[in-house]
């Protein structure tokens, strides 16, 4: 019997398709419609109930979910300024050092090594009211008397877990900038010192335009790092106290697993997913715009 | 008034000393060029004047002010890098207008020389290109007009022009001198093509492992080396220089061919001085195929045997053997010669040099 017979190529792509389909496409999609049903755990049939935009609808003026929304913006803008400003500054004096600069390189990275699991326990300890290095280090230079409450202050603990943040992340911002600074011509630099160029005007008008494309690359991979940051905050403060430092993530996940609303938890979802999206092709028309004003070969 | 004096000027990396002491003055408007095989410190020498090394030791001075600890903005100069060094994220406009608007200069102000420099350069249809769209000789002369329009007191190039291909080094060659005669700065320019030192300059500093060989003008270095080096340096192809022995009023190679010692240098040498004997293409030529220069009584004839030739159209570069050791020598006129064919030569013995054999030094009074 002589059927029809698929094209080679999709046959010879097929495995690939099914793979992507099982893990990729079907939970997409899976999770996509469940965001149009009141869909909870405890309840499967209500998998089959179709309610349109009605979770949309509800978050929209859910202002528990608009205050994670904002907290998860600022964290976002101040933790991705702080970073790349902190980290300009340790590539361009990593950049001046004349010997062990492999080493400095390498002990740059060492917050990378971790895992933002451990971070966060080992900021959680740091800021712990009672035993932690921070207070006891204010109480030993005698800057004060007081259990300061970290993590317990609603902005204190924001706070703290921006200090994680940025400590575990600076390093990428430094690993990339310092890249630009290495591959960056030195002619240009000179040149500006005889055009007249105090070393800020050097580094406003001729350093920084060259190395703005590395600093929108790590901009790019942070912006994803951020919008998801979950597992920090989930052992520092685990969005507490009192939803205090609630982040998108984190109110994701207690209203799917612990409320178990699956079907409102994906709709979140996929509102911060689309908060990533902005924030990434925002960062992506900056580094291409840079690009172009640099006229990079890459 | 932009004199630049240099004072016993010492550069050192560490404990290594790379440009020991030079002395050198420029007057004002002067071209002067910095010649010398790679690593002789020309380069280093240029930076330390443009500030951007700093001065190990003597004292700089432009128009008769010590500028050793002036920050390069300070010293009221422009310089032209061998990569030429541009903004990449400037348009040409930009990078013309760039120093004059860190000076503090308003638009209104930049635009005008902006314009007026790039109509001397030929590049007011490429002013609002990015440097990346623009071809070698193109970013060369961007280069320069970022220069001139500062009017700065003392130009400063770093070899310029050696990135770029035959023909347009030729032609930018012309340029940088027509803009020199236009511009009336003082100019000091490096470079390792002595073609580009000798039609520039009007002065030439030959430099040797960071020391001043020689200066002097064009025709005083080619025609007047100070020492073996020099005469090795200056002049293409190079002079012929071997190494000889005097006895009884001749020079003697090591084959045991020998010329007649040149009647100027009679008084200069003893028997048995280790020399060496120079004598440029120009001057050793098929009978009837050169000119000389002196008097009929210093030309000494002698037949060579033509190892290899190379052509050039105008004039044909002959290789030959004499006193152990290959000659290149010049045949004007030229025509066609094959190889093992034995011809007349003329050594035009009034322009030969002697050096002494052991310093290297000219032994001419």
């Amino acid at each position: 019997m002589k059927g029809w017979r698929p094209p080679a190529p999709f046959l010879l792509l097929l495995p690939a398709i099914v793979v992507l389909a099982a893990v990729v496409i079907v939970p997409l999609i899976l999770s996509l419609y469940s965001s149009f049903t009141p869909f909870r755990l405890t309840q499967p049939a209500s998998l089959y109930t179709f309610v349109g935009f009605r979770n949309y609808a509800r978050i929209l003026a859910d202002r528990e979910f608009w205050t994670a929304f904002g907290r998860t913006v600022l964290l976002l803008t101040v933790a991705l300024n702080v970073e790349m400003l902190l980290g300009l500054g340790l590539a361009m004096l990593v950049e001046k050092a004349t010997s062990g600069q492999r080493l400095l390189r390498t002990i740059m990275m060492f917050p990378m090594m971790f895992s933002p699991i451990l971070v966060g326990f080992q900021f959680k300890f740091m800021f712990n009211d009672n035993i932690g290095l921070v207070n006891n280090a204010l109480q030993s230079l005698g800057l004060t008397d007081q259990a300061i409450p970290w993590l317990i202050d609603g902005s204190l603990a924001f706070t703290a877990i921006l200090v994680a943040e940025i400590w575990s992340s600076t390093s990428v911002f430094a690993i990339l900038i310092l890249a630009g600074l290495l591959a960056m011509p030195k002619e240009p630099i000179e040149a500006a010192r005889v055009d007249g160029c105090t070393p800020w005007q050097t580094f406003r008008y001729v350093t920084w335009p060259f190395i703005m494309p590395f600093a929108y690359i790590a901009m790019t991979i942070r912006s994803l790092d951020v919008a998801r940051a979950y597992d920090i905050v989930k052992i520092m403060t685990d969005g507490g106290p009192a939803k205090r430092t609630e982040l998108i993530w984190t109110l994701v996940s207690r209203t799917a697993y612990a409320d178990a609303r699956m079907g409102l938890a994906n709709a979140m979802a996929y509102v911060a997913i689309l908060l990533s999206i902005l924030f990434t092709v925002y960062f992506f028309r900056k580094l291409a715009a840079a690009r172009t004003q640099i006229a990079a070969e890459w | 008034m932009a004199t630049v004096s240099l004072e016993k000027l010492v550069k050192r990396y560490g404990a290594v000393e790379v440009v020991h002491g030079i002395d050198l003055d420029v007057a004002d408007r002067e071209f002067i060029a910095l010649v010398g095989p790679s690593g002789c410190g020309k380069s280093t020498t240029l930076r330390m004047i443009a500030g951007l090394e700093p001065i190990s030791g003597g004292n700089l001075r432009i128009g008769g002010k010590i500028v050793n600890d002036l920050p390069p903005r300070s010293r009221n100069l422009a310089m032209v890098f061998q990569s030429y060094a541009l903004y990449p994220h400037m348009t040409v406009r930009e990078n013309m207008g760039f120093s004059l608007k860190i000076a503090g200069q308003t638009p209104e102000e930049i635009a005008p020389r902006v314009e007026e420099a790039a109509k001397t350069l030929d590049l007011t249809h490429l002013l609002d290109r990015r440097p990346s769209q623009l071809s070698g000789g193109q970013r060369q002369r961007v280069a320069m007009g970022r220069a001139i329009v500062r009017q700065p007191e003392v130009f400063l190039f770093d070899e310029p022009l050696s990135n770029l291909d035959a023909k347009l080094r030729t032609q930018m060659r012309v340029e940088i001198k027509k803009l020199h005669a236009k511009v009336q700065s003082t100019v000091i320019y490096v470079t390792h093509d002595q073609v580009e030192a000798m039609t520039l300059a009007d002065r030439i500093v030959i430099m040797r492992d960071g020391h001043i060989e020689q200066v002097g003008t064009p025709e005083d270095v080619f025609q007047r080396p100070n020492s073996k080096f020099v005469a090795g340096f200056i002049g293409s192809p190079p002079m012929n220089l071997k190494d000889a022995e005097i006895a009884d009023g001749h020079v003697v190679f090591s084959s045991g061919d020998r010329l007649p010692l040149p009647s100027r240098f009679r008084d200069r040498v003893t028997a048995g001085q280790r020399v060496t004997f120079g004598l440029r293409p120009d001057d050793l030529y098929p009978a009837g195929h050169g000119i000389h220069s002196g008097e009929d009584a210093d030309v000494y004839r002698h037949d060579l045997h033509v190892i290899l030739t190379e052509p050039l159209g105008n004039e044909t570069l002959v290789f030959s053997d004499f006193g152990g050791a290959e000659w290149v020598g010049r045949m004007l006129n030229p025509r066609r010669l094959v190889s093992g064919e034995a011809l007349p030569f003329c050594f035009d013995l009034s322009q030969a040099h002697l050096f002494d054999g052991e310093t290297g030094k000219t032994l001419r009074g």
